[in-house]
C-alpha cells in the first residue's frame, strides 16, 4: 500500500473531522473508539474511499473494526483494491 | 435470588408514587438529586464502596468510591457557585464520557443549578440553537471540544464561563477557565441547595417535527422514579456491577447513567470508547459486568457480528439485560436469550417522561417485540384522534399516559404553548403509536409524526432541512426517516439544487459533511436523492408523507392538496 494513499486518507480524516489541529494523527490513532469518527459519520467516509479509489465496500466489510485505525482501513481498502486487479 | 420487583402484578395492584420513597427507604424532606446521589450514600456508611470504574480509550482503569464522588462533586458545586453562577442558571455539560462529566453533574445539582446535557456529536448549529435557547451561562468541557464551542461562543452573549477539565498546554482565551478533578481540591462539606420537588434539575432538549429542538424541563422531583424503575425494572443489587451503554448528552444516560445508579448506591462501569465490538465484550469479561442496559441498535450491530464473537470472551456474569430508545424486535430478544442465556427486556420511555413508563419487568412473561405493561403506579393507554380511550384490545393508537408523574417534564424551556399542547382530554400524548393486546401488553406501531429515531435518537426533519438550505448548492430539501435494519430509521434527504449545480458524488458528500458538522452526525443524511422538486402542498408545504410512501413503495394517499405546478 503506498506511503500516498495513507497520507492521503491522514489528511482527509484531519481535514473532516479533527478540530484539534495539535491532535496526533497517524495510522495508528484510534479512530472510533476514540470518538473522531463515529458509525454515522463512517458513512461519508466510505464513500469518499469508494469514491476515490474506485471501490465498493458492503456495510458488513465497513465495519467499526475495519474502520478503527488508517491501517485497518488501509488492509481492507488493500484488499478490494487487489480483488479490482 | 427473588427480584426486587418481586410480583409484578401485585407491584401494579398496590402502589402509588407517594409510596416511592418509603419503598425506596429514602428520608422525606428537601430532595436535591446531588445530595442523594453521593452524601447520603456515604452517610449510609457506603462511602468506601465504588460508585464508578471508568475505563478511557487507551485502557487505563481509574476507579472512585462514593465518597470520591462526594467530595468531588461538592468541589464542582463550590467552583461553579464561585464562579458567580446562582442557582437555576442553566450549565451546559458537553463532554465525552469522562469522570468530570459524571460527577460534575452531580455537583451542579448539588449547587441548584440546571444542568443542560448536550450530546458531544453536536455540530455548531445544533450546540448554538440549544445554548442560545436555554441562556446557558457556563458550559463543562474537554479540551476536544473546546474548539467547537469557541467557534460558536460569539454567538452566545450569555455564555459566560467555559469549564475546560483536561486544557493541557490550550492557551487558554478570555472566560476559559481549567478545572477537573486533576487539579480540584476535594471539598468535604458542602450545603447542597435546599430542592423542593418542584426545584429544576435538568434541562433535556428533544427534537419535534416543525420548529427547533425543544427544552423538556425536569425537576429534582424525579428522583423517585427515576430510583425505583433503576430498582424494579433494571433490578439492580448491591453486589451488581452495572453497565448503562447510553451516552449522557441524552436522557437515559442521566436519568439511568447517573441518577438511578448513584441513587441507589450502585457500582457502574462507564467505557469512554465508542462502539467497538470487542471493547463491549472485554468490557462485560473483565469487569464482570451483571446488569447491562443498551439499546437495539447495538444489540442489532452485535447480531450481526454473530455468535462466534460471543464464544471468544467469557460473559458468564451478566444476570440482567434491558434494551431502550426504539423498539426491540423480536429476533434480537430471541437471540439474546440463545446466546447470552438471557433475554433483552425491552423498556419504553422518552425525554419528556424522565424515567421508564411501560416495561417489561423481571417476573413477567417476556412476549418478543412487546414494550411490556405499564410500570406500577403509570397508567397508560392508546387514545382514537379524538383523544378518546380504545377500549377494544389490539387496536391502534396514540399512546398516551395519565399525568402526573414524578419524573414528568415540568415546561418546555420559554415553550409552555408547544408543552400544553402535548396534554389532550386529561393525557399526555406521546407522539407514538401503539396498541395494547388482551393481556395488557403494550405493542409500539410507529411514530404518530414526522420524528426521525435513528438509533435510538429523535432527530426532527425541520431541523435538517433548515440546515441544508444553507449549503450553497440547495435550492429547496426535506428530510424523512428511511427503515434501515439495524439503526431503525436513518436520515434520508431529498434535495433539489440551485441553478449551476450538478448532482454527482463530491456534491453529495460535500452535503453529507456539512450538516454533520453543523448539526450532528446522527442527522447527517445516510443517503440524499437529488429531485427536480419536492411535492408541497398549494400553501408551500413540504408533503414528507408523500416522500416517506414513495421511499417505501406504499400508496401516496390523498394528493387533493398537492400542489403540481
Amino acid at each position: 500500500m503506498s506511503e500516498d494513499l495513507k497520507q492521503k486518507i491522514i489528511a482527509y480524516i484531519r481535514e473532516e473531522y479533527l478540530e484539534d489541529d495539535s491532535m496526533v494523527l497517524n495510522e495508528n490513532t484510534p479512530l472510533i473508539s476514540s470518538g473522531i469518527v463515529d458509525s454515522f459519520s463512517m458513512v461519508s467516509l466510505k464513500m469518499y474511499l469508494e469514491e476515490e479509489l474506485g471501490i465498493k465496500m458492503t456495510d458488513e466489510e465497513a465495519s467499526t473494526e475495519a474502520f478503527d485505525t488508517v491501517n485497518s482501513i488501509l488492509v481492507l481498502v488493500g484488499k478490494k483494491l487487489a480483488g479490482k486487479k | 435470588m427473588p427480584s426486587n420487583i418481586g410480583d409484578p402484578e401485585a407491584r401494579r395492584r398496590g402502589f402509588a408514587w407517594k409510596d416511592a420513597r418509603r419503598e425506596l427507604g429514602f428520608p422525606e424532606g428537601p430532595c436535591n438529586i446531588g445530595w442523594y446521589c453521593s452524601d447520603r450514600i456515604s452517610e449510609l456508611g457506603m462511602g468506601p464502596k465504588l460508585a464508578l470504574i471508568w475505563e478511557a480509550v487507551d485502557g487505563t482503569i481509574r476507579r472512585f468510591t462514593y465518597d470520591d464522588i462526594r467530595v468531588y462533586s461538592n468541589a464542582y458545586a463550590k467552583y461553579l457557585l464561585g464562579l458567580g453562577l446562582a442557582p437555576g442558571d442553566r450549565v451546559a455539560v458537553f463532554s465525552e464520557r469522562v469522570p468530570e462529566l459524571y460527577i460534575g453533574i452531580i455537583g451542579g445539582l448539588k449547587a441548584g443549578l440546571v444542568m443542560q446535557p448536550l450530546f458531544s456529536a453536536f455540530g455548531e448549529d445544533a450546540l448554538e440553537k440549544r445554548i442560545v435557547n436555554a441562556e446557558t451561562s457556563a458550559i463543562l468541557t474537554n479540551r476536544k471540544l473546546t474548539f467547537r464551542v469557541r467557534k460558536i461562543r460569539e454567538r452566545c452573549p450569555s455564555l459566560r464561563h467555559i469549564v475546560i477539565n483536561d486544557p493541557g498546554d490550550l492557551e487558554m482565551q478570555p472566560g476559559e477557565v481549567h478545572f477537573g478533578i486533576d487539579n480540584a481540591e476535594p471539598v468535604e462539606s458542602f450545603a447542597c441547595f435546599p430542592a423542593t420537588e418542584e426545584t429544576p434539575s435538568l434541562l433535556h432538549y428533544t427534537s419535534g417535527t416543525t420548529g427547533q429542538p425543544k427544552g423538556a424541563l425536569h425537576v429534582h422531583g424525579s428522583l423517585p422514579a427515576q430510583a425505583l424503575t433503576t430498582k424494579w425494572v433494571l433490578d439492580v443489587r448491591d453486589d451488581d456491577i452495572y453497565w448503562c451503554t447510553a451516552d449522557p448528552g441524552w436522557v437515559t444516560g442521566v436519568s439511568y447513567g447517573v441518577i438511578g445508579p448513584w441513587a441507589l448506591g450502585t457500582t457502574q462501569y462507564v467505557l469512554e470508547a465508542g462502539f467497538i465490538i470487542d471493547r463491549w465484550y472485554k468490557a462485560i469479561q473483565d469487569q464482570k459486568i451483571t446488569v447491562w442496559y443498551s439499546a437495539p441498535t447495538a444489540i442489532r450491530m452485535l447480531m450481526k457480528e454473530g455468535e462466534e464473537k460471543v464464544k471468544q470472551f467469557d460473559l458468564s456474569s451478566l444476570r440482567h439485560l434491558c434494551s431502550v430508545g426504539e423498539p426491540l424486535n423480536p429476533e434480537a430478544v430471541v437471540w439474546s436469550e440463545r446466546v447470552y442465556g438471557l433475554p433483552f427486556l425491552d423498556t419504553w420511555w422518552q425525554t419528556e417522561t424522565g424515567a421508564i413508563q411501560v416495561t417489561n419487568v423481571p417476573g413477567m412473561p417476556v412476549r418478543p417485540g412487546s414494550m411490556g405493561k405499564p410500570f406500577p403506579g403509570v397508567t397508560a393507554t392508546v387514545l382514537a384522534h379524538d383523544f378518546t380511550e380504545i377500549r377494544e384490545p389490539n387496536q391502534q393508537g396514540l399512546l398516551a399516559l395519565r399525568p402526573p408523574w414524578p419524573s414528568m417534564f415540568r415546561t418546555y424551556w420559554r415553550n409552555e404553548s408547544a408543552y400544553q399542547s402535548k396534554f389532550k382530554n386529561g393525557w399526555y400524548v406521546t407522539g407514538d403509536r401503539a396498541r395494547i393486546d388482551e393481556d395488557g401488553y403494550f405493542w409500539f406501531m410507529g411514530r404518530d409524526d414526522d420524528v426521525i429515531n435513528t438509533a435510538g435518537h429523535l432527530v426532527g426533519p425541520f431541523e435538517i432541512e433548515s440546515a441544508l438550505l444553507e449549503h450553497e448548492a440547495v435550492a429547496e430539501s426535506a428530510a424523512i426517516g428511511k427503515p434501515d435494519p439495524v439503526n431503525m430509521e436513518v436520515v434520508k434527504a431529498f434535495v433539489a439544487l440551485k441553478p449551476g449545480f450538478e448532482p454527482n458524488k463530491k456534491l453529495e458528500m460535500s452535503i453529507m459533511n456539512f450538516i454533520r458538522k453543523k448539526l450532528s452526525p446522527l442527522a447527517m443524511p445516510q443517503e440524499i436523492e437529488f429531485v427536480e422538486k419536492l411535492p408541497k402542498t398549494r400553501s408551500g408545504k413540504i408533503m414528507r408523507r408523500v416522500l416517506r410512501a414513495q421511499e417505501l413503495g406504499q400508496d401516496v394517499g390523498d394528493l387533493s392538496t398537492l400542489d403540481d405546478n
